[in-house]
Order: C-alpha cells, then structure tokens, then sequence
C-alpha cells in the first residue's frame, strides 16, 4: 500500500504535518500492549514450511523473512496531543532463485498453506521472468550460521516508557519553544521496532530485534507586520537507540554559538534554543552570493555525506539498477579500477559500516543471512570500494557480500541498501573553534535542510537550519537564506580540515527512499566538523 | 482478502460497527492486490505480487478518539479491533479539536476508475509487456531500466450516524529510462492509466529510445534564465507542489505562500497568468478518483485557480467550522486546463529555448516563496528557430511554480502524467514558460 493510500483511508494524515512525511503500515495494538515476542521456534516452523514448500517447486535458493514492525507515533501540536498511534504488522516474505531468476511474493496470512501457496507463487514468478533473463543471477556463497540471534543494546526500551511520559515531554517542548518567543511547534516521536527472523536454503536461522528513535520537532515564527516566517527544526538525530537517548547527559554536550549533542539529546534544552534563534533567523542578514569556506557541523554534514559519498557508491546504481528512478552513479567501475580516482582530498577517509554501535543501521546480519562488517569506501581520497550484496559481489571481485541487504518489510524484497557511511576524524588535535579561528570569510552551519542532487551524483545544492557568519576567524552573527551548491568531487577535494574524534558525531536518517516500488531505510552518518575552501553560495530569496 | 464488492463491503462494516459501545465510530476498510515487475540493464532484476488489507476503526468517547487497525477479519478479530480503539479512546487526552463524525452523505456515482481487464493482469502480462519493452532497445542497441506496477483496490467507509461510502478502482503504471550503451544518453516516458488497454510499452519504450538517442553528445550552455518547454512529466512536479499547498489554514495561520500580513491570505488574489486554471474532477472520464475523501466528506468538483486567481483553499472540517465556511477537501488529483497547441507546435513556435523532458529530485527551499529546487534529466534540449538544434547538459533549477505560472507563453493540449517524485497522476499540458531560473549545471546524463 502506498503511503498516501494510508493515510487517506485512515484519516492519520489530519492535522500532522509532521506526520505526512512518515510511511506508515501495519495494524494498531494498544497503547499499553504488553511486551511480547513471537516465539523463536514457531518462527523456525514457519520459516521451514516456506523453504520446504520452495524446494519442492524447484527453487535452487530460497530465503524466507518473517516480520513483526512495531511502530508507535506521539504526536503533538503547540498544546495539543493531536495523535498517539501504535502500529503492527506481522508476515512474511519468500524469495526465490529458480530458473536462474528471482521470484517473491509475501502474505499476512501466518497459516502453513497459505505460506507455501507463497513459497509457490514465488517459484512461478521466478519462472515466468525466467524467460527474459540473459545472464542467470551469481550468488556469492554465504555459510549458514545455524541458530544465531543478535539485539539492538538498548539501555531503556522506548515502547515500555508510558505514553504519558513521552506526550508530557513533548508538551514541555512545545511550551519551552512558545516561551522562546515561537508562534507554533510542532513535535512528535516516532520509535520502531524489528523483530525480523531470516532463515535460508543456507542453514541459517537468524533472530534480531532492531530498536531506533526518532525525537523532533519544527518551530514556526512570524514577524506579523511584514508577514514574514522563519522556521528551525530539531538539531536531534534519530539513532539506533533505546528511549536512553532522550536522558540528556552534560558530557554528551558541544557548548558554542547553539548546543550539539553526541550520543545524548537534551530535547527542551533545544527547543528553548531553537524559540530564540528562529527570532534571530527573522532578523538575520541576507547572505551575499559568492565562495566561502564552509564550516560544516555533522548535524549538517551527515545529509551532504548520505548524497554525495553513500549513494553513489551503492553498486546497484553503478551498474544501472536503479536507473528508471534514483539514478546511476558517477563512480563507474573504471575509475574503481584505476585505483587513483581521487575522489576527494588526502584527508577524506570515509568507511561503510554496519556494525557501528547507537547507528540506525546497526544489526548482526543482514537481509541475505551476511553478518555485517566494516570496509573503507574512501581511503586518503581515492576511491577504493563500493557496496554490495550477493548477487552483485562477484562482479568487483569479492569472494563474499559486504552484507548491506535490506527490505522496509516483510512484504517488500530486500535489495542493497546503504550502509552506515562515514567520514573518519581528522588524525591530528584539532577542536572546531580551532578550525574556525583560520577562516577568514566563511559561514558555520548546522542542522540539515534542503537537498537535492543530480541523478548521477555530481552537482547538489544544500540548505541547513543554522547559518553563522565567519569574519577572520570569528562567527559575527546570522545569516538566511543560505544555499551551497557544488560538485561532488570539487567539493570532496576542497576539505582542508577534520576535527579529530572529540568532535564525531552520528546525525542520519529514518527515510532513505530507493527502489521501484519505492522502499525506506534507516541510516547513519558520522563525522566530525569539517572545513571545505571556497565553495558557491547563492541566495535564495525570491518574492512573488 | 479479495477485493470487496460494495455488498460485501456494506455487510463486513455493519458487522464490526455492531461491535462497538463508544459513543461515535466510523470503520473503514481498504483491500488491494498488486503486482510488480522491474528491470534493468535490459533484463529482468525484481518483481512480485502483494495483497494487502487494512480495517481501521476509530472510536470517540466525547473528544477522546482512538483509532486501531488489523488486518484478519474472523469475528473475534473484528471484535478484538473495536475494543483496541475503544480503549485507545479512552487513554487519548481529549482533543479541543475533535469533529463529531458526518451523518449520511449524498456521493454521485461511482466514478468509474474500475477496470475489469486492468483487474485481471497476470504475471504473465507484465513479461510480455517487458518483453515487447526489451525488444526495441535491444534491436536500437540501447539499454533498458524500467518498471511496470498494476494495482486493484476497493475502499470503503460507514459510521454510526448512518454514513456508508465506497469505491474501487485500478491502475496500471508504466515508466521507462533508456540509456545508450556508452552513457552518454538518456531519455524517459512513463504513463498511467485505470483501463491497461490505453497502455502501450512499446510505444513509450521507443519515446525513451528516441530521446536518449538524441541526447547523445550534450553541449554545455550557461545557466541563467530561459525559455523552457516543460513536458507534462516535467511539470508535473512542480505543479503538484502548488496544490499541495493550498491549504487554508497554513495560509492564516501565516506560514503559507497564500499568507499575507496580519492573518490575511491570498485567497481571491490574481498570482498566476489568465491562462492558468487548475481544478479537480473525481468523474474525470481520463482521471477517475475516489468520490469520497478519508472522512466522508464527498469529493466534488472544484475549481483551485481560475484565471490566475485562487478561488478555493481547502479546509479540515475543524478549521472550516472555526471560520464558518465550506469544509472543501483537498483533492486526489487534479487537472490544467491547456491549449489546442501539440508539444511539436510549442517547439516550432519558439524562437531560442529548452526542451524538458523530465525534472527531478525536487525539494523545498523556501515554503514563503514555494521557491523549489531540482534538476533536469534524460532529455534537455536547446530550441532555436522552432526546431531542436542540440542536445544540452542538464541544469539545476531554482524556481518557485507560483513566479513559473506568471510567465506563460502558451499551453499545449493537456494529457494525463505521472510524477516522477510522488508517482501520482494529474492530467496537464506542456507548457511553454519564459524565465525559468536555472543556475548551474549538471554533468549528469
């Protein structure tokens, strides 16, 4: 069901703005559902009959993910609880190779025949498509882990803290903003929970619980006699956390021109901050077009990161994959081979990593049965690998996945998604004030905006939430109506400094869309404040 | 669960609304079977089936409301979702907002968005409709990526107040990217329709093959501000941003491009060129949507702008009250009127200008001036005399629709598009626009 088709026949659009961004399926349970989940050896007698029922279609491969999605939503507006809504959804979905082709197809009915009616329907699509394929799909070989489970290492779990807790924060956010000086605010929490089972004709039986937090809010001010409005988003991240990530800790704070949080976020404290400053944005200077060097906090750099250095490196738009929709990518395979496509400066290391601890994109395993791992996607500015799955790792060589498969569900196939993908700190001290200190015309920003970028990865444009003017070494005030525009690698080859590891940050996001139909994903990115030399801004005030 | 026919629609709500105790409940339920198929690289890469069901029951105890949703549909399901919302409700803080939930409504007839042969599409169908695809590009030595969807679904809505609505409908949803071998072209057509008998892949398929043969050889002239012809593919996207935006309360609220100081909006003011009318149609012989919206409120239709002026905003039943006006819906889709001009008349009568054939990656840069950004792709081309001289490297754009919809120069005959960004249909013509503001360039093909 698409997103929209949701929210019409269930009205949970109303009023949430918020919210619409939001992909939502799945049935409610209550508000105060007891924790439970479904017993890992029915899951293993479910999973069994689908590959059974494959196998004697013809499937030569099959893998079977049963899912239980939690979702829960808190939405508020100003003063109001406008929504709370709790979310399940229980399935499962087979995938097949027969005939040398992929087949998949997924049911909500848990019954045995109505999971192999599936495993059957998948075999038969597989065949059917057979008839089209030039090259029969390569599998990279993946031993079976027998029996293994693997959890999200949550401190506190988000759906056990009552909903009152987490609609009164909210409320006291609301009410902070509004005393900042805010006309309207709105804030919701969106927590998520995955318990996936993967099992295949491999011999793995692989049990996860995924736990992710998503805390945030928008903040509206008018100035009413010109009819003007600002707005200034949460500076929050969402994380792969438990509800730990909401108990805000002083060593987890970055004191400067606003507050940064590392691995705790103190949600009131920025919503007082963001009440002010979305005044000051009001009043700020309009930015003059031209270079700067750019200063730019990981709560803002995770976005640059996710579009210029994560997609493009994603085999799968390499090799056409995704060409009818997200695009292809620039890093073709020849400048993989060359080894010395310089990609950015000596200083840009950048890795993919799936195992990072509190990253939205942490599990044990992927969606293929792989255990998860760390690779360098850039090293000293070349590019030296991509990403990639099983059926594609054969084709740069790898005797293995990289594991970075992923499906939204258990109704939609698994593809290769990105991995966590980060830019390493810089190896020297280096703290931001210092990185500041040897600008001489520049602009800081933090927070993420607006983004866009072409459909083979070269030229973007990005917006942020905070824009602060740098005059010889000194932030002197605000600026808006801020826009940098840039070419991927113009702008990877002008970083000139990395903080170093005091510095490293997670920002990341819940809703990295890709493929037909059209899935989500969740992911991070690290980094620590970074500084690129004479980059475009333009401005973009315009009237009408 | 099969798609429901309006009879079985009718008896599965009354059975679950004779559950309920609350004091107000509506029930709704919504079924669709779907079927994909996706390739790449001129060959098959994924494809499947997904049937999916939804019931969703809200309950209200005074202005407490709680809404749950299963999809299993035995009795002690449908009993077990009503005492879910029911306690939902009685857990909700109260909302100062609630509406109580309509009475009966008069909808006009179903508006005949349900195909029996769109219904009826099998594996099979979408094999063959690639295969056809792969045909040409692979005699044209040219490489494929494409995707083809096919949806049946039925919806329907009844509350205690007596109010019953229901629909279906179907959709087929073609789109194709052809590349040439060596990557230096690309061109792209998609279409959708509700009858899969309009559908031609193979017709599309060598729309995208002519275009990215075409696009060979891009020639990289400076960005700044052009005569553009958007095809509706191009448009598309932008003007779908415009209405999204028409909702009254943003605008008095004083965060909406309609805002005006001191709470006033745009409302009755001209912002377009009098070419400019957009309106939505639920009986669009071309565009059938739903008759009713998701609270029963019946679609009808209306006129957005006329002539350039903002005739209607829309309105949440909540916002309409406090204002004592029509609670108007927002719209499934809608519809541009256009002019008697083909796309190949637009270009011949254009003097020096550019040809779009599709934008992309489109996102918000500033919700006061609707200021959007995005680029151009698979297929941009420079006009000069009234004839395509060459193909031209892709541009960024910075361009707000409403600045976009002052500078017509002429309108073409209006055809149903499908959006590359939200994959929803609007039926509108190319259109031939001055000044559109690019300011940088793509390397991207």
């Amino acid at each position: 069901m698409k997103r929209r088709e949701f929210l019409h026949y269930t009205g949970l659009g109303l009023g949430a703005g918020l919210l619409s961004q939001i992909p939502i399926i799945g049935k409610a349970v209550p508000l105060e559902a007891p924790w439970y989940t479904i017993d890992v050896a029915k899951k293993k007698e479910l999973a069994d009959v689908a590959l059974n029922a494959a196998r004697s279609k013809g499937a030569t491969y099959t893998d079977v993910r049963i899912g239980r999605y939690l979702n829960q939503f808190v939405i508020t507006r100003e003063d109001k609880v406008e929504n709370v809504v709790n979310t399940e959804s229980y399935g499962i979905g087979i995938r097949v190779l027969a005939n040398g082709s992929w087949g998949f197809a997924s049911t909500d009915q848990m019954d045995k025949d109505s999971i192999a009616r599936a495993a059957a329907t998948a075999v038969a699509i597989a065949r059917e498509n057979a008839r089209l394929l030039t090259t029969p799909v390569q599998l990279a070989p993946q031993k079976g882990y027998g029996e293994v489970s693997w959890k999200t290492p949550i401190e506190k779990n988000a759906f056990d803290v009552p909903v009152k807790e987490k609609a009164d924060l909210l409320l006291s956010v609301s009410d902070a903003a509004m005393k900042g000086g805010a006309d309207y605010v709105g804030s919701f929490m969106f927590l998520v929970n995955e318990q996936k089972y993967f099992a295949s004709s491999d011999g793995s039986y692989i049990d996860q619980d995924v736990h992710r937090i998503w805390p945030t809010f928008q903040i509206t001010k008018i100035d009413k006699a010109t009819g003007k409005f600002e707005t200034r988003n949460a500076l929050s991240s969402p994380r792969g956390m438990g509800y730990e990530y909401l108990i805000p800790r002083e060593s987890d704070k970055i004191h400067g021109v606003t507050t940064l949080y590392r691995d705790r976020y103190d949600m009131l404290e920025d919503a007082r901050q963001a009440g002010t400053q979305v005044g000051e944005k009001l009043k700020a200077k309009s930015v003059e077009p031209g270079k700067y060097d750019l200063v730019l906090d990981p709560s803002h750099l995770w976005l640059t990161i996710h579009e210029s250095v994560g997609h493009p490196t994603e085999l799968d738009r390499v090799l056409g994959y995704e060409a009818n929709f997200a695009g292809t990518s620039f890093l073709t395979l020849d400048k993989w081979e060359s080894k010395k496509f310089q990609f950015g400066s000596p200083l840009v290391n950048i890795v993919a990593d799936k195992t990072q601890p509190g990253s939205l994109g942490a599990v044990g395993y992927d969606d293929e049965g792989v255990a998860t791992q760390k690779w360098d996607l850039i090293k000293n500015g070349v590019l030296v690998n991509y990403q990639a799955i099983r059926d594609q790792a054969h084709i740069i060589g790898l005797k293995q996945s990289q594991g970075c498969c992923y499906s939204q569900s258990w109704s939609d196939v698994q593809f290769q998604r990105m991995a966590n993908v980060s830019l390493q700190p810089g190896t020297a001290p280096l703290t931001p004030a210092e990185l500041i200190k040897n600008v001489e015309r520049g602009i800081f920003i933090a927070g993420d905006g607006s983004f866009s970028i072409d459909q083979q990865r070269y030229n973007f444009q990005f917006g942020g939430q905070l824009f602060y003017e740098i005059k010889n070494g000194q932030i002197v005030g605000m600026l808006k109506d801020v826009a940098y525009q840039s070419n991927t690698q113009e702008f990877w080859n002008s970083c000139k400094a990395i903080a170093d590891k005091r510095d490293y940050r997670l920002g990341g996001s819940f809703f990295d869309g890709k493929g037909q139909p059209s899935q989500v994903s969740a992911v991070s990115h690290g980094s620590a404040t970074a500084r690129f030399n004479g980059v475009n801004v333009i401005n973009t005030a315009r009237k009408i | 669960m099969p798609i429901l026919t309006k009879e079985a629609a009718q008896a599965l709500l009354k059975k679950v609304l004779a559950y309920s105790k609350a004091d107000e409940c509506e029930v709704s339920i919504y079924s669709g079977d779907s079927g994909n198929v996706r390739y790449a690289r001129n060959e098959v890469s994924t494809s499947g089936a997904n049937s999916k069901s939804m019931l969703v029951v809200s309950s209200a105890f005074g202005k407490k409301l709680g809404t749950a949703t299963i999809n299993e549909f035995d009795d002690a399901s449908l009993e077990k979702v009503v005492r879910r919302a029911e306690e939902l409700a009685r857990l909700a803080p109260e909302n100062p907002e609630y509406m109580p939930i309509l009475g009966p409504q008069q909808y006009g007839e179903g508006s005949g968005g349900y195909n029996k042969d769109t219904a009826a599409i099998d594996p099979a169908y979408r094999a063959d409709a690639v295969a056809q695809s792969l045909t040409i590009t692979k005699q044209n030595k040219l490489v494929a990526a494409g995707f083809l969807e096919n949806t049946v679904a039925s919806s329907a809505m009844m509350n205690s107040k007596g109010l019953f609505a229901y629909n279906s409908s179907t959709e087929i949803n073609f789109s194709i990217t052809v590349r040439s071998e060596d990557g230096t072209g690309s061109g792209y057509a998609s279409k959708a329709y509700n009858n899969v008998k309009k559908l031609d892949a193979a017709k599309e398929t060598s729309i995208a093959a002519q275009k990215a043969s075409g696009s060979k050889g891009a020639k990289a002239i400076e960005p700044g501000k052009y005569t553009v012809i958007l095809e509706p593919a191009a448009s598309i996207v932008l003007i779908e941003q415009l209405v999204n935006n028409l909702d009254a309360r943003s605008a008095e609220e004083g965060r909406s491009f309609l805002s005006k100081a001191g709470g006033k909006t745009k409302l009755g003011d001209k912002l377009m060129d009098d070419q400019v009318t957009i309106y939505s149609d639920p009986w669009h012989p071309d565009m059938p949507t739903s008759p009713y919206n998701n609270d029963g409120r019946p679609q009808e239709k209306i006129t957005w702008i006329e002539k350039g002026v903002v005739k209607n905003m829309y309105y949440s039943r909540y916002w309409a009250q406090k204002d004592n006006v029509k609670a108007i819906p927002g719209p499934d889709a809608f519809i541009m009127e256009g002019g008697t001009a083909s796309l190949e008349e637009l270009i011949k009568s254009t003097e020096k200008g550019i040809l779009v054939t599709r934008l992309w990656y489109i996102r918000p840069v500033d919700p006061q001036t609707l200021l959007f950004t995005g680029l151009t792709r698979d297929g941009t081309f420079y006009i000069e005399n009234g004839v395509i001289k060459h193909p031209v490297k892709n541009f960024r754009f910075n361009e707000s629709p409403v600045i976009m919809l002052n500078n017509v120069e002429a309108l073409g005959i209006p055809e149903r598009a499908v959006s590359g960004e939200s994959n929803s249909s609007a039926i509108l013509p190319p259109m031939k626009l001055r000044d559109f503001t690019f300011t940088s360039l793509s390397d991207a093909i």
